[in-house]
């Protein structure tokens, strides 16, 4: 009786393993799990943007040790205009949101919408960094340039870092208004679109810290 | 598996909100601007501690309004990796910046006096004083 119970379990055992002859063999799964082009994509660009976070914020350490020491310059209060950065954030606060206007209407496959609301975001980032330039050409004029102390030198590469993030995101956004142009709203170019929002949104977080470290904490 | 990669979350689309909010994102993004700004600008609270505090949480709050109505972050998307990633970052850059504010601070505060006058005591030493700190050492050795 056991023997028998024993013999059956093993000839049960021997069947779940597949390894009669008579049955086909299975190596591979019939259909591959088949990733679409891009999939890996967003993960991809968003390890990117936590390496970049990772780059700002050793340059925000740098200015944290370095941005009290004036070497007998001016400090921040004598230097910054908060008027002025309050006018910065508001355009790419702006560009924000129109490039999220832009999303919409890329998600109703409204193409000329699409590119209406791209060119409105490019108008406010460069907007943006016209007051940045403006305000490094005022400092750099007036002998305050990043050579002159420990301070500027960290404030320069720090929003200077940002400003350069924000140049290559209006290149961006134009080389990719040239691509939908020429082959329309393919996936790849919704891809795009996609990602480059992801990356403007980034600015828009770091902008959140530079503002508030740079500028508010150094005018209080 | 296999059926995992066939969800719809992670075809490879970014979620992204509806325009009700992104106008939510934008309008609590105005605000938690504009009151640290209109603060700050008014000549802050007494107490400047305080008044850093309160800035820095402004900023804080804002920074998750943009990642949730902005960025679209959302725990499920991508199988967990992007929130995973971020905590990570997040742990690295708070050890990065306490650790660096906190080794510099003490640097500083361990620094011999003489040599901090050498750093920051150019201006009250007139000219006609003795311009090198060392100097009135030499003697004694």
């Amino acid at each position: 009786m056991q023997a028998a119970r024993l013999k059956d379990r093993a000839t049960d055992m021997s069947s779940t393993i597949d390894t009669s002859p008579e049955q086909e063999r299975v190596w591979h799964l019939d259909e591959e799990p088949h990733h679409a082009d891009g999939h890996s994509t967003p993960l991809g660009f968003w390890m990117y943007l936590m390496s970049d976070t990772l780059i700002f914020a050793i340059l925000f350490a740098t200015y944290a040790v370095l941005g009290d020491r004036y070497g007998g310059g001016p400090d921040q209060k004598a230097l910054f205009d908060l008027r002025l950065i309050a006018l910065n954030t508001a355009m790419l606060l702006l560009s924000s949101i129109t490039y999220g206007f832009a999303m919409l209407n890329m998600d109703k496959d409204n193409q000329p919408g699409l590119r209406k609301w791209l060119l409105i975001t490019a108008a406010f980032g460069a907007a943006f960094l016209v007051i940045e330039l403006y305000e490094f050409y005022h400092l750099i004029h007036a002998g305050y340039g990043p050579w002159s102390s420990a301070f500027l030198s960290s404030f320069f590469v720090l929003v200077g870092t940002h400003g350069l993030h924000v140049t290559f995101g209006i290149v961006w956004l134009f080389v990719l208004l040239a691509q939908i142009n020429r082959h329309g709203l393919t996936n790849s170019n919704r891809r795009r679109v996609e990602t480059l929002s992801m990356f403007w949104h980034f600015l828009d977080v770091i902008w959140i810290g530079v503002f508030t470290i740079v500028y508010l904490m150094g005018a209080i | 598996m296999a059926n995992a990669e066939h969800a719809p979350a992670a075809d490879g689309h970014i979620p992204h909100g509806d325009f009700r909010s992104y106008m939510t994102g934008f309008v609590l993004s105005v605000i938690l601007t504009a009151i640290p700004f209109i603060l700050v600008m008014s000549g802050g609270l007494e107490s400047r501690r305080l008044t850093a505090v309160i800035v820095l949480l402004f900023a804080m709050a804002q920074i998750v309004v943009h990642m949730i109505y902005f960025l679209h972050m959302d725990p499920r998307a991508e199988g967990g990796w992007t929130v995973t990633s971020l905590v990570f970052t997040l742990i690295v850059l708070v050890i990065c910046l306490a650790g660096t504010i906190w080794v510099m601070h003490n640097m500083d505060s361990n620094m011999m006096p003489d040599m901090i006058e050498d750093i920051a005591g150019e201006e009250p030493s007139g000219p006609g004083e003795s311009d090198v700190p060392g100097q009135d050492m030499s003697p004694s050795e």
